[in-house]
């Protein structure tokens, strides 16, 4: 998965999940929604308190493409170098746990139905060694 | 076919290829992540030419206005000139035209431009006092109204810039700006929605700013202003800001004390905390954050988790850098 565009990998696996969900729309209705929980959480929020709350919101924002299976162009070393600074300040299962949660959740607000909900979360749960750096 | 110019150099962009891939191929230094205009790593701003509104999706409303665009979705029909964020800036001489005290600690400053300078209340320009020591200062005039530049400078001890500002600077004097630049500011549309801006000491000057700039163009949803200080002494232009209140009766001004038993007519507590006290709930309104760096951060936080939507959020923090 590392060396292969995750991207790739999605597109001829989840091909039409984003369009299902509605695109570019689903992902701007979700974001602020997904962001709220999560500096909401005391058992991440650390992770996400940037000096810039903007750019922080604009990253989730492109975690929430991928997991819709939205077009994008991270790879798996992405993953793995984007969240190395995390894994040193003790990022592991319970904190990526906690983010599914979420995702879960965000999508369940918006009344999004379970079957789809279970492809995203299938999407982000396929990254997790990347993520946690394994 | 189409091209693209930076840093002095145009390049011609080929089929099917981004700005950002263009640029980034020719050795510019234009950071990026994501590649699929989510992450806004590769902002950059035309400077000549116009970006195509598919490369400004997500954008808040005042990085659009100024022509920001995302590289890597960026593929223009027409000729563009763009530069990254840091690099846009002019510099050009202004004549100190006016120099005011607010209050004991904060004063007004004119200035006229030797060129004109296009900017929008709330923006900031630098102003320099030797070539290489410069600071921001936030733009508290209206340029449809005003004539001049206005500034508010909070003087702080053994303050570089301010205090100079303060002890020598004189009317009639030249100095050096460069700007404007930020995106702080109100973009027109939206009459109805609720503005609620917050700010303290100095903070008020693009406050001040945005608030008749607001007024002005016909923002006819409900304004409400909190400015705070530590005592009543560090509050400045309420009297004004009265007028305004009784003048417009969709704008509402709140002068907070958050140090010492507040006199009549003002609240008691510090400005943002007064706000969220007053208003619980922020969904579909627009903020406006301007001043202590410590205040700004906790109420866009918590404003944010009241409800508001990032893009909404307009925040100045005013960083002072001990740095030469
Ligand atoms: C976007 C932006 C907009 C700004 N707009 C304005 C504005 O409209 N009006 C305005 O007055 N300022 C504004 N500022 C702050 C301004 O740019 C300068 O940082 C400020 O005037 C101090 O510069 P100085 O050279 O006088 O002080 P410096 O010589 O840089 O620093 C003076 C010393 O004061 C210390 N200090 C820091 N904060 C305080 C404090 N609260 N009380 C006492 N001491 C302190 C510092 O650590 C430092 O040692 C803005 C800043 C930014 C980033
Ligand atoms: C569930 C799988 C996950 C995926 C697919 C994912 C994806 C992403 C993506 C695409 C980015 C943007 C990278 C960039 O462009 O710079 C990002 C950034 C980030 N992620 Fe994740 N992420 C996941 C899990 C997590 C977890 C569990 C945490 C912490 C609890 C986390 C914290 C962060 C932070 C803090 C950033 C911003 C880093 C920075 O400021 O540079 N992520 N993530
Ligand atoms: S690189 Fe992410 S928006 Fe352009």
């Amino acid at each position: 998965m590392t060396e292969k565009k995750l991207a790739d990998w999605w597109n001829e696996s989840h091909g039409s999940l984003y369009e299902k969900l509605g695109g570019e729309a689903a992902v701007n209705a979700a974001v602020d929604i997904f962001y709220r929980k999560v500096l909401a959480d005391p058992r991440i929020n650390r992770f996400f308190e940037g000096v810039d709350m903007e750019k922080q919101a604009a990253k989730q924002k492109a975690f929430l493409t991928m997991a819709f299976g939205g077009p994008h162009n991270y790879t798996g070393m992405d993953m793995r170098r984007g969240h190395a600074h995390l894994v040193k300040q003790g990022l592991n299962d319970v904190h990526f746990d906690a983010v599914m949660e979420h995702l879960g959740a965000t999508m369940k607000e918006l009344n999004v139905p379970d079957e789809l909900i279970a492809q995203a979360a299938a999407i982000a749960e396929s990254t997790r060694n990347d993520v946690l750096g394994r | 076919m189409t091209s693209i110019t930076y840093g002095g150099n145009t390049y011609p962009l080929d089929k099917d290829q981004s700005v950002l891939d263009c640029l980034v191929g020719h050795g510019a230094p234009v950071p990026f992540s994501c590649r699929s205009g989510v992450c806004q790593t590769c902002l950059m701003r035309a400077v000549r030419g116009v970006p195509p509104e598919d490369s400004q999706r997500g954008l808040k409303d005042s990085l659009k206005l100024q022509n920001y665009f995302l590289a890597c979705v960026c593929h223009p029909t027409n000729d563009l000139e763009a530069a990254l964020p840091q690099d846009v800036v002019k510099s050009l001489p202004a004549t100190v035209t006016a120099l005011e005290p607010l209050n004991s600690e904060i004063m007004h400053v004119s200035l006229e431009c030797h060129a004109p300078l296009e900017y929008r209340a709330g923006q900031f320009i630098n102003l320099f006092r030797e070539p290489t020591l410069g600071r921001s200062y936030s733009l508290a005039s209206v340029p449809q109204h005003d004539e001049h530049l206005h500034l508010h400078v909070r003087r702080l001890p053994q303050g570089k810039v301010s205090g100079w500002i303060h002890e020598h600077l004189r009317i009639g004097q030249t100095v050096e700006i460069r700007g404007p630049s930020g995106d702080c500011f109100y973009v027109p549309g939206r009459p109805e929605q609720e503005l609620v801006l917050i700010g303290t000491g100095s903070g008020l000057a693009p406050l001040y700013g945005i608030l008749r700039d607001a007024l002005q163009r016909g923002h006819s949803g409900p304004i409400r202003l909190f400015h705070g200080s530590r005592n009543r002494a560090g509050l400045y232009l309420t009297d004004r800001l009265r007028e305004l209140a009784r003048e417009y009766p969709n704008f509402d001004y709140v002068p907070c004390v958050s140090g010492e038993e507040p006199a009549p007519g003002l609240a008691a507590g510090r400005a943002h905390e007064i706000a969220f006290m007053e208003i619980p709930d922020f969904k579909d309104k627009r903020l406006f954050l301007c001043g202590h760096p410590e205040m700004v951060s906790a109420a866009k936080r918590r404003a944010f988790l009241a409800g508001a939507a990032m893009k909404d959020i307009y925040a100045d923090p005013f960083n002072v850098n001990a740095a030469p």
